[in-house]
């Protein structure tokens, strides 16, 4: 998801006797659905978990901007290009929500964005996928989207006052960016035979990347048990990416558009789609920095953050001038 | 000439050239804006000016989706929105030479934007009292929005000229490069003087001493220096206004036009 | 190492319609008041959510403590004739 594999700093789940009569005190508040606010007392790998997962998050959101911001100067339509500036403008703030959340935890948003430049945490490994074409741009909105969505709803109800609410806020927000990547492609599946082929093509790379998004199998995920008792993971990887798949399938159809999965059919005595096996060693080597984009959306923002310090560090020069200013006139 | 908001079909081919001109002003910067989205200095600033951006293109679409309409009044069809921003030729652009030119750094885009904004809200203010109930309406919503983007760009001039030694550097070197291109905008032609005469377009010429005023002001606070008015581009008749653009106009419209161009028979 | 340019962070509260409070709703950097209010209405309004804004620096802010929740909250928690639902009135008594 935007927080793939998260550090809890466990190597397994302690079990309730193990902790110490303070963390399970904690983990009783938790149990009873009180949520934890900034200046409560909580274990400290709670805090760094949470800043670790809450910045992963911030960090995908902008990161996430540079490849639909590929093609704003390239929209087909003026109105297309106001609703794709709207919504990248929208991930900016998703963006900001988040680190604002995870600053209440004691941590700078500078050191949050410094850390994400030197590669010490990592954002969605999607975002390291090129937009080639403009029914990418409606790809992302309907697949990238829609999975962001799905692993958001429930973090409205997480354990942690300011990431629940941020999410609220963000959930509000999200809804319309899945709906506008849908619509792209409706309007590209309705029209001529070289823009539905766009569309499927875009379908033939994207689906399996969002797949990834949901993170490695649960029986590998050895921080996934810690963050679900802490109630800061409320589903599981695979329950995730089965509802996503579950959801989206009679979607694809609706569009006439083809799923890249030989091995996709319904199962009728699960209730669910079966769907074929994840290329997970793809997956670990994007994350380690081998997708086709690490490098370019990394230097792009390193780029624009340096180039804009001389901003940042004027506007403060100049708010500290007037205010030694007003206490001389005083 | 009526005051009802319809022309003869002879002012209908000038209302048309201005209705181009005030669109393509407004489409080029937010496409020029468009291109920073992503890349901010900071991401409240990055939000901030996307804002901008979109009332640009919110504005542009208005005054594009107006030519249209007057477009039917004098060809056996008007054309729409898409159709007049994607599939005109760079000669066929009536924006200002200065909204076209690059980003370059914070400085220059903040400049560029802060000289654009000023003259834009007396334009459009002269405009709410059109004789084209149309553009009076318009300019109307216009203008609230315009208003904001003034206050933004002259507080960012003032923060950044009077900031650090650097950056009142760049800001004084980027308000003296895009001087040039200041002078076009308060220079009538034909067609604008035909139609500032009706009622129905503003006279930029009268415009030129409030801007100065104001821009001045603004650059007074950011204790930077006035530029000297030297040779005008555009301003001597041939200018962006009469489609005779700089290099940069053609690269930026190959990028936004390159879709619908490409598929011409696509709807998108 | 930081670069020490970080603007401070400031707290938003918006008050969506006339007749209510303004309402905390998140918060921001910017470095100065003024840039706090502009930022906000760009972060925090861009869906018609306000018509007017208040910042404070989040470091002027102050706090009541977690520890000392259940000494400053817990006293009001007996004091049930302060609601109107202590008193039962008579059906037939109106307007009270």
């Amino acid at each position: 998801m935007y927080a793939q594999m998260v550090d809890t700093g466990q190597s397994r789940l302690a079990g309730l006797a193990e902790l110490s009569p303070e963390e399970r005190a904690f983990q009783s508040r938790i149990d009873a659905d009180v949520k934890i606010e900034p200046r409560d007392d909580m274990p400290e790998a709670y805090r760094r978990t949470l800043i670790r997962q809450i910045q992963q998050h911030a960090h995908s959101e902008v990161v996430g901007m540079l490849p639909e911001g590929n093609w704003i100067t390239r929209a087909p339509s003026l109105q297309r290009k106001a609703t794709l500036m709207a919504k990248v403008q929208d991930e900016a703030g998703h963006g900001l929500y988040l680190y604002c959340a995870a600053e209440t935890l004691g941590v700078s948003r500078d050191r949050m964005i410094e850390d994400l430049h030197a590669g010490k945490v990592r954002y969605s490994s999607i975002f390291n996928y090129p937009t080639l074409t403009w029914a990418d741009i409606g790809t992302i909105g309907w697949l990238v989207d829609g999975a962001a969505i799905m692993n958001q709803i429930p973090l409205c109800r997480c354990s942690f006052g300011p990431y629940a609410r941020a999410m609220i806020r963000v959930c509000k927000e999200e809804s319309f960016h899945q709906r506008q990547g849908f619509d792209i492609l409706m309007t590209l599946c309705r029209g001529t035979a070289a823009q539905k082929a766009m569309a499927q093509d875009a379908l033939d790379r994207w689906w399996w990347p969002s797949l990834m998004m949901f993170g490695p199998p649960d029986a590998e995920s050895v921080h996934s048990a810690q963050s679900a008792r802490w109630k800061i993971k409320l589903l599981s990887n695979d329950e995730l990416r089965q509802r996503f798949v579950d959801q989206t399938v009679p979607q694809a159809d609706y569009l006439g558009l083809t799923m890249p999965d030989p091995e996709l059919r319904w199962n009728d005595a699960r209730g669910h789609y079966d769907f074929g096996e994840i290329d997970w060693q793809e997956f670990h080597e994007v994350l380690k920095g081998h997708g086709p984009c690490n490098h370019d959306r990394m230097a792009t923002r390193i780029k624009a953050w340096e180039d804009g310090a001389w901003v940042r560090e004027a506007a403060l020069a100049h708010a500290a001038k007037r205010a030694a200013r007003q206490r001389e006139a005083a | 000439m009526t005051t009802t908001g319809r022309c003869a079909p002879a002012t209908d081919a000038l209302v048309f050239d201005y209705l181009l001109r005030l669109a393509d002003s407004d489409i080029v910067l937010a496409q020029r804006l468009g291109e920073w989205v992503g890349k901010g200095p900071v991401l409240e600033e990055d939000i901030a000016q996307t804002n901008v951006g979109l009332d640009l293109l919110g504005q542009g679409r208005l005054w594009l989706a107006y030519a249209g309409e007057v477009e039917a009044r004098i060809a056996p069809r008007g054309r729409d929105e898409n159709e007049l921003a994607f599939l005109r030729d760079g000669s066929e652009y009536r924006n200002l030479l200065l909204v076209e030119q690059p980003n370059g750094s914070y400085a220059d885009t903040l400049a560029r934007q802060f000289l654009y904004d000023h003259w834009h809200l007396l334009a459009l203010d002269a405009l709410t009292c059109s004789r084209d109930e149309r553009i009076a309406a318009i300019a109307a919503k216009a203008v609230k929005e315009v208003r904001y983007h003034v206050e933004r760009s002259s507080g960012w001039i003032v923060r950044l000229g009077d900031g650090t030694e650097q950056s009142h550097e760049r800001m004084q070197r980027a308000i003296d490069a895009l001087w040039m291109y200041t002078g076009e905008m308060f220079a009538a032609d034909a067609t604008e003087e035909a139609l500032a005469a009706a009622g129905i377009a503003a006279g930029v010429t009268l415009l030129r001493e409030p801007w100065r005023k104001a821009v001045g002001g603004v650059l007074a606070d950011a204790t930077l220096a006035l530029p000297a008015d030297g040779w005008m581009q555009g301003a001597h008749g041939r200018g962006g206004r009469q489609g005779a653009h700089s290099e940069h106009l053609g690269h930026l419209l190959a990028v936004m036009q390159s879709l619908p161009r490409s598929m011409p028979d696509a709807r998108w | 190492m930081s670069t020490g340019t970080e603007w401070p962070l400031w707290e938003v509260f918006i008050r969506s319609q006339h007749g209510l409070a303004h309402k905390h709703v998140g918060s921001l950097h910017a470095p100065d008041a003024a840039m706090a209010i502009r930022n906000a209405r760009d972060v925090y309004t861009r869906r018609n959510e306000g018509v007017s804004i208040w910042v404070a620096r989040s470091a002027d802010l102050h706090a009541s403590s977690p520890d000392e929740r259940d000494a400053l909250f817990d006293p009001a928690g007996d004091k049930v004739y302060r609601h109107p639902t202590f008193f039962p009135m008579p059906d037939e008594v109106k307007h009270l």
